[in-house]
């Protein structure tokens, strides 16, 4: 383990990732993040175990409340328990590279910013199916008019928090919506943010595991109404 | 009386019964037993005087009395549906505090 990687915690939300937690926690540790929380929404399979068996932290989630309710407890959990230098979220499906998570890292302990955004638009080779783009480039549309912050990328589940901002920011969002939350979160509470090109990987299983594509406009609903009654 | 007065009376009547139990059970406050109870009221006073409905439609700008009852209901209908959804919001969230202190058992 090297000495950044110590200062460094992964929180990894996962729902029935039986399949892919095993290969997504070796690859982050063969990248040299050993520090990794696993948080089980409910899952119906082994994932935990599984995680655990691979030497993962876990948390358990009894019943399955949703990626942003998972995240708030992975989060939260870390902070009182370990105090890092920097969080992690990544993903449990397998369309993250455990290796850019340095470069969503780096900034953040060289203080250049709060917060750190993984761009799948930034990243040469990407390659986001047409109507995921138009979809997700509609987010960046709403999220800049409702949120008021200019970023290429939504709804990346890869990326990486300061101190002072896993402390200030509140996932009360439990669903999807908590990705749109944390960027009106950013805005609110105005700290910093960098966005850093991550490569998003489009398998089958990622895409089955992944948000339909109709239900975007949900989350954008949900959102702006539990915007509106917060 | 025609039937249609006779059932609206009867369902008020029996609305405004459950109101008063839930009332008296303490499942609701004060207020909001007055609500539902002025709800009922202005709806039995409209179906056996039109012309209190007539007349609020004059008031308000919208021509008959019945339409002034409809749009009255269309708005009442929503902010009861607004209200639900922020309870059903509330509920959704005390779950998830829950299991999620739940947790924290986990961390001992």
């Amino acid at each position: 383990m090297n000495q950044e990687s110590c200062r460094v915690w992964v929180v990894i939300p996962a729902f029935n990732e039986a399949q892919s937690i095993a290969r997504v926690l070796a690859d982050l540790a063969a990248a040299g993040w050993r520090n990794q929380l696993v948080v089980d929404d409910g899952s119906e399979d082994e994932t935990a175990a599984i995680a655990r068996q691979q030497g993962a932290r876990v948390l358990q989630l009894l019943i399955n409340r949703g990626q942003g309710a998972a995240l708030r407890t992975g989060i939260e959990y870390l902070a009182r328990a370990e105090s890092p230098d920097v969080i992690v979220t990544f993903d449990a499906d397998g369309q993250h590279l455990a290796q850019d998570v340095a470069r969503l890292v780096e900034p953040i302990l060289k203080g250049r910013a709060d917060v750190a955004l993984g761009s799948r638009f930034l990243h040469s080779r990407s390659q986001v199916p047409f109507f995921r783009a138009l979809i997700l480039k509609a987010g960046v549309f709403f999220t800049w008019i409702v949120s008021d912050i200019p970023v290429t990328d939504t709804h990346n589940g890869l990326r990486a928090f300061g101190r002072k901002a896993y402390a200030s920011i509140r996932i009360r969002q439990r669903g999807m919506e908590h990705a749109s939350e944390i960027l009106d979160e950013i805005k609110k509470r105005r700290l910093t943010f960098r966005e850093a090109p991550v490569q998003v990987l489009y398998s089958a299983y990622s895409r089955r595991k992944g948000q339909p594509l109709a239900n975007f406009l949900n989350i954008g609903v949900r959102f702006i109404l539990k915007k509106l009654i917060a | 009386m025609t039937p249609i007065h006779w059932f609206i009376l009867a369902f008020a009547a029996f609305a405004l019964s459950r109101a008063f139990l839930r009332y008296r059970h303490k499942d609701i406050t004060p207020g909001q037993f007055i609500f539902w109870a002025a709800i009922w009221i202005v709806i039995t006073a409209a179906t056996f005087a039109p012309a209190v409905s007539s007349y609020v439609a004059q008031v308000i700008g919208v021509g008959r009395g019945a339409d002034a009852a409809f749009v009255f209901g269309i708005v009442l209908l929503f902010y009861l549906v607004f209200r639900l959804y922020v309870k059903l919001d509330s509920i959704d969230q005390d779950v998830t505090e829950l299991v999620r202190k739940l947790t924290r058992k986990q961390e001992k």
